[in-house]
């Protein structure tokens, strides 16, 4: 019993942390609608900027108090600048070009804390005063947590007070429910949006510099506090901060035991489950409100440019040629580089399909990629199957767990759609990483080399061509069919579609199968090249990666996918051959890409071919 | 025998929150008919349409098409079994051209929607430039349907809605936002295209001279329920109508 209760304690104080940062992402959601990703870094840079704080600031014992005031103030004002410089250029634009944008301060703040805090984990000062237990039921439990639990309900009062009782309160709750209408009552929405913004950064800052004497401080905390946070934020309902605080107690509860009860292949994966069966029985969280109509991905994701051009024959025969010819020519070390552009060409096309064509923003797309690497490396070690059968299969297995997948997010759309392909995503995350009797867990799985017969470098560049060739031949040939036709005409207009015909659930759940197809091509392409296999083939920083491929090259550009997958490694390599913040180059090029190349660097020509034909008559 | 009507609806309840938008309509629409429902705003006309066309589901009531229950059914369903209708917010697929449209459209209705394989470009193209000609848009057929006159984009919708060959049409506000005499071309234009094919039809329409000039029927709606059906010249004379609804107009 006392155990049960100290326990329950426990949870309840993580909670107090995650509804800190969760009411944060959610009031700005509301206001904003931007999925912010960016919010577990500012969280992350408060921990360490408090830590920092408290070891110099000269007020003895005080100072880890000033600390924990300033260092939120501090991220607060970053955010503010943030919002000023960047988000306000794009509300308008569509939601994957926004969650691209927030991933960029991503990574450029995940490597400035790298670069002024080592990569070291670090431990923060102990709190002045607070540093003990107190023994509860003959359990001891550290009294710094017994704090929070004082100051969390005090937070969330005060929040409540603000919300409810002043003008700018009153303003926000009325910005989350009609945007448009608070605009039109000749508000300064400009103001407000940036006043949001900075409220809730401040709320995660505080969570950050308060949770800094309680855990390790890693350059992982941001991924792993902002998965929560959307977590807690899903399950009480986008947009409300009360959903926020019922999301969080649940979650923190949930971990606090799980760990005690489950089985550990389970600890990761139950809040994703948790997540999952929220939104399949009631999609917009338990205290959200449903999105209307006019939140689909599709109509977002609605802009076409330069008309439609198809590169004359030759050149496609130019390419191939040079591909053919290519290997033979370089040293090795390049060949594998094309055969891992390959396999990315495939992952990419495959996520165009459904984002481009389909207007369907997934997040987790991943998921397929390393499930088709995971199927062709068990179906090799577990089921003792030839390498080219098991090359052969893969593709299906991640098909099949595509259609599985994909028929509970069909039914869903717009961010709450791409909130519950990353929490599948996720959960097979969770699981590979855990199952260390299957998967061999965290420990990838080794020895996974194509047959003898296709070992040798362009032997094996021949077939992953082969594969990428026909994969994006097939796909290509997909979009151009009358169901790639229907497809984005549920994506431009779903209810017309509906309205000839059209069943546009099960329309778009077969295009979430043939991309999961094709993404575990790209899989088993990839997990013969590299001769092993693991868990972060499945993670969200891999998802987002392919994102950033699609939106490099285009995402209405056929020709898009390969163009962004090449471009993306070839800048890998070069940036990381001259410095060891690749993160920040490539969140800076994210910056400028978005910024001034919205349509993306094949769109870019489209527009400028078809300007140049325009004038030339 | 006599034959029963084509459409029937029996006693449709629909509310939306505390308000009770169409409150236990009943209606007969024989086979071959055009008729108008008209009433004031917010009398539930569109609400109704999207309850008989599956767009919404009823609090209560049976909607039968042929003599067999359609209400239920999702909407893709109930187009096919012959009825189809637009929107009185254009909807047509703004990414794709004007011929591509109703491609698409015509393509669901021969069931090939799902194949994976085939090239698009020529398949159903005379059938769908057919359908251009007959609302007279066969000069535009490549043109990206974005880049349309708001008059051009109503006549691809009522293309786009017959695409089905349907034996119901159901039209809300066809003509809403138009110009008055592009008003009555476009609605002679569709009640020739019905009658050739002994279309039924029944539309809203907020345009008394379109109303009177293509309906052979007319229900009259306000406040969820049907106040009074007739021919033009009945309806016209009802008082109860003049009083509710004309009553400010004459």
């Amino acid at each position: 019993m006392a155990l049960f209760i100290v326990q329950l304690l426990t949870g309840l104080a993580n909670a107090m942390f995650l509804f800190l940062v969760a009411s944060g992402l959610s009031l700005i959601f509301g206001v904003t609608r931007i999925v912010n990703f960016a919010h577990g870094s500012f969280y992350m840079l408060a921990a360490y900027l408090a830590s920092s704080l408290a070891a110099a600031l000269p007020l003895g014992p005080a100072s880890f108090y000033a600390a924990v005031v300033l260092a939120p103030l501090g991220v607060a004002l970053l955010g503010g600048l943030i919002e000023v410089c960047l988000l306000r250029r794009i509300y308008r634009a569509p939601e994957l070009y926004q969650v691209l944008l927030t991933f960029a301060v991503v990574l450029v703040i995940g490597d400035a804390v790298k670069f002024f805090w080592g990569t070291e984990n670090r431990t923060g000062p102990s709190p002045p005063g607070l540093s003990g237990s107190v023994p509860i039921l003959g359990q001891l439990f550290p009294t710094y947590d017994l704090a929070i639990l004082l100051l969390g309900p005090l937070l969330a009062l005060g929040l409540w007070w603000v919300l409810h009782r002043t003008r700018w309160g009153i303003l926000i709750r009325a910005a989350t429910s009609d945007r448009e209408m608070v605009g039109a009552l000749g508000v300064n929405q400009a103001w407000l949006f940036t006043g949001v913004f900075v409220l809730g950064t401040w709320l995660a800052g505080l969570a950050g510099a308060l949770q800094m004497p309680r855990v390790a401080l890693t350059t992982v905390m941001d991924s792993t506090v902002i998965v929560e946070t959307f977590v807690v934020v899903v399950i009480g309902g986008m947009g409300s901060a009360f959903g926020a605080l019922l999301g969080a107690v649940l979650i923190g509860v949930l971990q606090a035991f799980g760990i005690l009860w489950l089985p550990r292949e389970f600890q990761l994966a139950i809040i994703f489950i948790l997540m999952a069966a929220v939104l399949i029985l009631r999609p917009w969280g338990l205290l959200g409100r449903p999105e209307t109509e006019s939140g689909t991905a599709g109509e977002a994701l609605r802009r076409e440019v330069g008309g439609r051009l198809r590169p004359p024959r030759w050149v496609w025969a130019g390419i191939l040629l040079a591909l053919m010819v290519l290997p033979s020519l370089l040293p090795t070390f390049y060949v594998w580089v094309l055969v891992e552009i390959l396999a990315f060409a495939l992952f990419a096309g495959s996520l165009q399909l459904l984002v481009g064509t389909g207007g369907m923003l997934s997040f987790g797309h991943a998921a397929y990629f390393g499930l088709g690497a995971y199927g062709a490396a068990l179906l090799m070690k577990q089921a003792a199957l030839p390498m080219p059968v098991a090359f052969l299969l893969a593709p299906l297995v991640a098909a099949a767990a595509a259609l599985f997948f994909g028929a509970f997010c069909v039914r869903l759309s717009g961010v709450y759609f791409a909130m519950l392909t990353l929490a599948f995503a996720q959960i097979a995350f969770a699981v590979v990483h855990q199952w260390y009797d299957f998967t061999g867990g965290d420990n990838g799985i080794l020895g996974v080399w194509p047959a003898a017969s296709l070992a040798a470098p362009v032997r094996y560049y021949y077939l992953a061509l082969l594969a990428a060739v026909c994969g994006l031949s097939a796909l290509w040939r997909v979009t151009g069919s009358p169901f790639g036709y229907t497809l984005r005409a549920a994506r431009d207009h779903p209810r017309r579609c509906q309205a000839v015909g059209v069943n546009v659930r099960s329309h778009r759940l077969l295009a979430f199968g043939v991309a999961g197809f094709f993404a575990g091509l790209g899989g088993a392409v990839f997990a013969f090249a590299k001769g092993s296999v693991f868990p972060d083939y499945l993670s969200m920083p891999m998802s987002v990666q392919s994102l950033v491929m699609v939106l490099l090259g285009g995402i209405h550009a056929l020709a898009g996918a390969p163009v962004g997958a090449a471009v993306y490694k070839l800048l890998d390599i070069v940036i990381t051959k001259y410095t060891g913040y690749w993160q920040a180059v490539l969140g800076g090029i994210l910056v400028f890409l978005v910024v001034a190349f919205p349509h993306g660097l094949v769109g870019f020509v489209q527009a400028r071919w078809a300007r140049m034909r325009a004038s030339l008559g | 025998m006599v034959e029963g009507p084509l459409l029937e609806v029996r006693d449709v309840w629909k509310a939306f929150g505390g308000v009770q938008a169409v409150a236990g309509v009943s209606l007969r629409l024989p086979r071959g008919e055009v008729r108008a429902l008209i009433g004031p705003n917010g009398a539930g006309k569109t609400t109704l349409l999207n309850l008989l066309t599956g767009q919404l589901a009823c609090d209560g009531g049976v909607v039968l098409f042929k003599g067999d229950r359609i209400s239920g059914l999702p909407p893709e369903r109930i187009w096919r079994r012959g009825i189809s209708r637009t929107f009185q917010i254009t909807a047509t697929f703004a990414s794709l051209t004007v011929l591509e449209n109703v491609q698409v459209a015509i393509l669901s209705h021969q069931g090939r929607s799902r194949d994976l394989l085939s090239r698009t470009g020529r398949l159903a193209r005379e059938a769908a430039l057919d359908f251009l000609k007959r609302v007279g848009l066969q000069d535009q057929a490549e043109k990206m349907c974005a880049t349309l006159s708001f008059g051009d984009l109503k006549r691809l919708e009522l293309a786009i809605a017959l695409a089905n060959e349907p034996e119901l049409l159901v039209l809300d506000e066809p003509t809403a936002g138009m110009a008055p005499q592009e008003r009555l071309d476009l609605m002679a234009l569709a009640v020739q295209i019905v009658r050739d094919r002994a279309v039924t039809v029944l539309f809203t329409e907020h345009d008394m001279d379109v109303v009177f000039a293509a309906a052979e029927r007319i229900m009259v709606m306000h406040q969820g329920r049907v106040i009074a059906e007739g021919t033009p010249q009945s309806v016209r004379e009802d008082p109860q109508v003049q009083a509710i609804y004309l009553g400010g107009l004459c």
